[in-house]
């Protein structure tokens, strides 16, 4: 479980335009990438990736398997430490988080829902839930409670509050890591391929519970392959492939006008 | 599939395909339990049953008339022995309460981020846990005193507190490895998702991955425990008044060379009537938790 510590490194050009980041005055970014570089071994995963997501913002990145998504999203709550540039969430310098410590102070801000939900299997739906508000954040057990049940009848599974995880379909596992993640009042939620697992009728039920997160005005970061969903709710798409990203803009113009041939190729091939 | 999977593993006969399989599914659990299957089936029981009886009724063809009969004999030891059996549960209760409290402390340091602790603790396990049993059961009763003093009491160590020490060095070395084992079976995704809700190590190792291992450790430990139990009469090797030292005793007292089957095989009963139930509910146990998870 060793981690290696980032490597710092220079910053891209000046006046080097950073997709998402609004001009000043529009106020900062929450969630700043810079030229980030992540290897596994020899195997280059990112190649200088640069974007940035404003405060309620809701970006949607597409592309191939392999493509660096995940890993991405990774970084940006320091599960894997990057090799050089820099990312900023909120006023946490991911980059520079050596200790365990700092990174529990920045995963406090940023959540993460996975693919394949990652519930603990010895608490139930409602413990889920509450672990983290009492054990972390050190809240009083009944208003953590209190929290909980209000989430999980949010994500509409009021009524499995004592089911385990086992006992949960996967839709319904994937809305209570959902409201799991939700019970930390972060900042920023990333979505790891939330629904890919899923079975087509459950999948909506979990995009909608993202899409009433998004419209509440929660900054997310989502890797989908639910095209439909990403034209209607991201403000912007990013189409990454071979560890940079290739395209990026409104969903409009990224789906409808494509400019690069291999975006073109990329859509053609899904939609 | 089962084909392809067979033919690439190694070179085997289809005709030998359902045993191929069931010796590779024995493999893998004996690799996840980190050593050799031990177990006790009801076939076991009946062939000790067989040989008791067999024991039985050759010496009783050699006895004389004036003599009792064998089994009367034998009937008039079972308190004696009975005693001694106690004492073997005695022995196998403390040795796997200080070998599992050892052994959790061992296996926990196994996982450690500090590689010196991390390597010190692999060491441990390894060497106790390669070393034959009766190696390490000597080298209690040798090397440790037979008193200690201690600001000028006199404590006395009695043998088989040392035969105890003894075995609870392999026991240790083996739920050390149990505890390892199962501390990584758990998918590093649980660490991840518990990383990404911002628990530090400790808390994720408290809260979310011992309590999932619990219930992988528990069959595992129990053959160990039933093992164990089984080792216990070693201790007759190194002069500890447990039921084997015991039933030497009484054959010596009877001078009858007949007995020798028929009482070995007693013997062995006994720890068949004890251990067969442990066995079986490890097997439940396992049964369990594999449909659950």
């Amino acid at each position: 479980m060793s981690v290696e510590p980032p490597h710092p490194s220079p910053l891209p050009a000046r006046g080097e335009r950073v997709p998402g980041v609004r001009e000043a005055g529009e106020g900062r970014a929450i969630v700043e990438l810079r030229d980030v570089h992540q290897s596994f071994g020899d195997v280059e995963v990112l190649k200088g990736v640069s974007f940035a997501v404003a405060k309620g913002g809701v970006v949607c990145i597409i592309g191939p398997s392999g493509s660096g998504k995940s890993t991405l999203l990774r970084c940006i709550n320091g599960l894997v430490p990057i090799k050089s540039g820099t990312i900023r969430v909120a006023d946490f310098d991911v980059h520079s988080l050596v200790t365990d410590r700092q990174r529990i102070a920045l995963r406090k801000e940023v959540s993460m829902v996975f693919q394949q939900y990652n519930l603990f299997p010895h608490k139930t739906a409602l413990e889920n839930v509450m672990m983290a508000p009492i054990h972390v954040l050190n809240e009083n057990r009944n208003e953590v409670r209190e929290r909980a049940i209000a989430l999980l009848t949010k994500v509409g599974l009021a009524a499995k509050r004592d089911a385990y995880p086992g006992e949960l379909s996967g839709g319904q596992q994937q809305r209570v890591a959902i409201a799991r993640s939700l019970a930390m009042r972060p900042e920023v939620m990333l979505f790891d391929e939330v629904t890919a697992a899923l079975d087509p009728e459950t999948v909506k039920e979990v995009l909608n519970t993202i899409r009433g997160l998004a419209r509440e005005g929660m900054t997310c970061i989502l890797v989908t392959h639910e095209m439909r969903f990403a034209r209607e709710l991201a403000d912007e798409v990013l189409f990454t492939d071979g560890g940079t990203i290739v395209e990026s803009g409104p969903p409009a113009e990224l789906f409808d006008r494509p400019q690069k041939q291999r975006t073109k190729a990329f859509l053609s091939q899904i939609l | 599939m089962k084909g392809e999977r067979a033919v690439t593993a190694s070179p085997v006969l289809p005709v030998l395909l359902p045993a191929a399989e069931r010796m590779a599914r024995t493999a893998l659990r004996e690799r996840a339990n980190g050593a050799p299957l031990l177990r006790l089936r009801a076939a076991h029981g009946i062939a000790l049953l067989v040989t008791f009886a067999v024991g039985c009724a050759l010496a009783q063809s050699q006895v004389l008339p004036a003599n009792p009969s064998i089994l009367e004999t034998i009937w008039k030891w079972t308190p004696l022995l009975a005693r001694g059996f106690v004492f073997n549960l005695a022995i196998s209760f403390v040795a796997m309460a200080l070998g599992t409290i050892a052994g959790l402390f061992l296996g926990y340091a196994q996982i450690s981020l500090l590689p010196p602790v991390r390597k010190a603790a692999w060491f441990a396990t390894h060497f106790f846990r390669n070393a034959p049993w009766l190696v390490l059961l000597f080298y209690c009763m040798f090397l440790l005193p037979f008193e200690v003093s201690i600001l000028g009491v006199t404590i006395p160590i009695p043998d088989w507190t040392k035969a105890t020490l003894g075995l609870a060095l392999p026991v240790m070395a083996n739920v050390s490895e149990i505890v390892r084992g199962a501390i990584q079976s758990i998918p590093t995704t649980q660490w991840e998702a518990a990383a990404s809700l911002a628990f530090n190590r400790r808390q994720t190792m408290w809260m979310i991955i011992l309590p999932q291992c619990i219930k992988r450790m528990l069959p595992p430990w129990m053959n160990l425990y039933a093992i164990l139990t089984m080792a216990t009469v070693l201790a007759s090797i190194v002069g500890v008044n447990e039921m084997m030292t015991l039933t030497q005793r009484a054959l010596s007292a009877e001078n009858r060379p007949g007995l020798l089957l028929a009482f070995y095989s007693y013997v062995l009963l006994w720890f068949f009537v004890y251990c067969y139930p442990i066995a079986r509910w490890t097997v439940r146990l396992e049964k369990r938790y594999a449909v659950n998870q």
